[in-house]
């Protein structure tokens, strides 16, 4: 018989190597992520050694080919790496994301001399990713951004601003989002941009609620010159490199929710069979029970559903649609289960000495960020209904 | 020629699960799950580091275990890195203690050859810690045990030993049975490449027979030592609250000399 309070996920994976793969992962979280996670979110420290550790693990590249360097692993598999690891340190799963996402164009577009140049090096767990497309007056509404791409022969020099870029500032390579034609989202072409370009550099790292150990800063581009060696994809193709690069970006962050989600129930759980009041565990409360049911419960809903729209992705059909939803469910159900992990701790969730109240603050910028839950509504609406119509 | 390296490594049930004595009062293998070792990790990235420092060496490791001990014992150390593996499968074994134990293990080595053999400095189970004397007193070559350091040149393994009153800097002569303790360097992480290429390498499965072993010499039967009750642990009772009304030091010194700790 199983033993009360928390246990590991009961996890369906594919092959018994990506269960030798969870179990390293498990392993790596448990030694390596989990112990330091509280003190340097505090001080606002970026793990670099854990990246490096994760890198050497082989985990940088999961999702992509073997023959650049990646693990070949189903989004069924890397997803759920990601949910261990951000039950450990939400700061170290979404980074791993933002930097699948950063490597998605050039995997999914490059040529093959450009994958076969700059695959290896993105995957290969030393260098890390930074993804660019927000802009401080490019939100929600990213097909508006106004960072130039101007060409000049064989050189394309980039100028302007981009916003809120994860990584900013530390990144060993940017994909950049810039607009090389006319306004609309058809003139928008993406590029790889070393860290170290000349021209690029990123202001002070925003003063954020939570997450304060990933560094998010305003990146200026100021005169970066790239060879067209350097463009993803074609001329104009960009806007819809971004938007295919957030459909499986989406289901990271789904998956990133789930893990904090389930970190904070193992956390409420774990409180409540050890404190007593009114001389009984509170775990004997049926009032508390209750909660914990519906906290699990929408946490294993949200699990399903990301891995139903994994899966399609896997079995290349559309999944676009899923992905949203999962991204929608994942994250609202989070902040809610969060949100009650800190009401079950009482007092002692309120303070910082409880893990409880820095996962409440972590989940809240996942309803935000890759398309905030609104446009994820939008998105499935449009899936439903069609495109809007404006009079 | 190649330097070969043999690690014994242990196959134990997770120190962190609830461990229960069956009705034999051997350890209930089937209530918790088992891994290797992690002070037999130790051994493997000494015997990896070894290799790595020498021109040409194989390693290989050995484990003396139930049926799980390969898939979740020795593949964690061929995935770390070692070539090749060896596991004493046979249910005579049910029961051996340190005895029957490291005479399996001295058989088993010397079927693989080796001119350095690496253990850890104890089981995370059992924690006696005298199986690498005894392997090396059954192979008849020189112990050095507990070493915080180890390297191999010109024939002879080297050492430092930390001691409470000194530190020792040993030396033998190869062939020889070395341990080394959790000071000896951090173990590696497996590499998800080396979790897969490990499915590949071979493991050969070995029973008493093949080892030229008697079944009586092992096991339950053949072993010297005897449990012949066990209890579990007392449910933890609540703890004493000193309160400081000015005496709360003399309290609690009290309370520490009472119960011998100072
Ligand atoms: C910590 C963090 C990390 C980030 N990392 C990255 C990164 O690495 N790369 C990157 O490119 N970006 C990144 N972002 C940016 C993120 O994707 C944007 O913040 C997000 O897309 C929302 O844009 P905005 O902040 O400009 O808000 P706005 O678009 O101004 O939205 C404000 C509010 O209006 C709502 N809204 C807007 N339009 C509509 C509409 N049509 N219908 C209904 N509601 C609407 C929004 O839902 C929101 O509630 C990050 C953001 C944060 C906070």
């Amino acid at each position: 018989m199983r033993p009360d309070g928390p246990q590991p996920v009961e996890r369906q994976l594919p092959t018994d190597e990506a269960h030798e793969l969870m179990a390293l992962v498990r392993d790596l979280a448990r030694r390596e992520v989990r112990p330091r996670a509280a003190e340097e979110e505090d001080a606002g420290v970026f793990p670099r050694g854990v990246f490096t550790t994760l890198g050497t693990s082989g985990l940088l590249g999961l999702p992509y080919p073997q023959e650049y360097g990646g693990g070949d692993q189903p989004y069924e598999v890397y997803l759920q790496v990601l949910e261990e690891l951000a039950a450990a340190r939400l700061t170290v799963a979404m980074g791993l994301s933002v930097h699948t996402l950063s490597c998605f164009g050039l995997a999914e577009y490059g040529t093959k001399e450009q994958r076969e140049q700059y695959l290896p090096a993105m995957l290969g767990g030393q260098l890390l990713g930074a993804y660019c497309l927000s802009e401080p007056n490019a939100g929600s509404d990213a097909a508006s951004l106004r960072t130039r791409a101007t060409r000049d022969g064989a050189t394309w020099t980039l100028n302007g601003g981009k916003a809120w870029i994860t990584h900013g500032g530390i990144a060993d390579f940017y994909t950049v989002l810039a607009r090389s034609g006319a306004e609309g989202p058809r003139g928008i072409t993406a590029f790889l941009v070393p860290g170290d370009a000349a021209g690029l550099s990123a202001a002070p790292p925003e003063r954020k609620m939570g997450l304060k150990g990933s560094p998010t800063a305003q990146i200026h581009l100021d005169g970066v010159t790239v060879d067209d060696g350097r463009r993803i994809g074609e001329e104009g193709q960009g806007f819809g490199i971004a938007l295919a690069a957030l459909d499986s970006g989406r289901l990271g962050i789904a998956a990133c929710a789930v893990g904090v989600a389930q970190a904070a129930l193992d956390e409420a759980l774990a409180f409540l069979a050890g404190r007593r009041q009114f001389g009984r565990p509170l775990s004997d409360f049926q009032g508390l029970r209750f909660m914990l049911a519906d906290m699990a419960t929408a946490i294993e809903a949200g699990r399903a559903l990301y891995l139903t729209a994994a899966r399609l992705r896997d079995a290349g059909r559309p999944f676009s649609k899923e992905a949203a939803m999962a991204k929608l469910l994942c994250t609202d159900n989070a902040m809610k289960v969060t949100i009650d992990a800190v009401q079950l701790l009482g007092g002692y969730g309120y303070t910082a000495d409880f893990p409880a109240e820095r996962y409440l603050r972590e989940v809240k910028v996942l309803q935000i960020l890759e398309g905030t839950n609104q446009i994820q509504r939008m998105i499935i609406g449009r899936h439903l209904l069609g495109p809007e119509t404006r009079a | 020629m190649s330097l070969r390296i043999v690690v014994c490594v242990k196959y134990v049930p997770d120190a962190t699960g609830d461990r229960h004595f069956a009705e034999d009062l051997t350890t209930d293998r089937d209530a918790v799950d088992g891994l290797l070792s992690e002070l037999d990790e130790y051994a493997v990235e000494q015997a990896l580091q070894i290799s790595e420092a020498s021109d040409d060496a194989e390693i290989t490791v050995v484990t003396v275990g139930p049926e799980e001990a390969n898939k979740d014992g020795l593949r964690k150390a061929l995935s770390m890195g070692a070539d090749k593996g060896v596991h004493v499968v046979d249910d005579a074994l049910h029961g051996s203690d340190v005895m029957g134990t490291s005479l399996v293990l001295a058989k088993a080595v010397e079927h693989v050859g080796y001119d350095l053999v690496v253990c850890g400095m104890a089981s995370t189970d059992g924690t006696m810690g005298v199986l690498p004397a005894l392997l090396a007193e059954r192979l008849g070559v020189p112990q050095v045990t507990l070493l915080s350091e180890v390297a191999v040149a010109d024939g002879q393994v080297t050492g430092r030993r930390d001691g409470d009153t000194a530190t020792e800097r040993l030396a033998a002569s190869l062939p020889a049975v070395v341990s080394v303790t959790d000071q000896s360097g951090e173990a590696r992480y497996p590499s998800f490449k080396g979790i897969m290429a490990a499915k590949k390498k071979p493991v050969e499965e070995l029973q008493l027979s093949d080892l030229g072993i008697e079944a009586d010499l092992v096991g339950l039967g053949g072993a010297w030592t005897a449990v012949d009750s066990a209890d579990a642990r007392p449910a933890r009772t609540a703890g004493t609250i000193v309160k400081d009304e000015g005496e709360g030091g003399k309290q609690l010194a009290a309370f520490l000399a009472e119960r011998k700790f100072i």
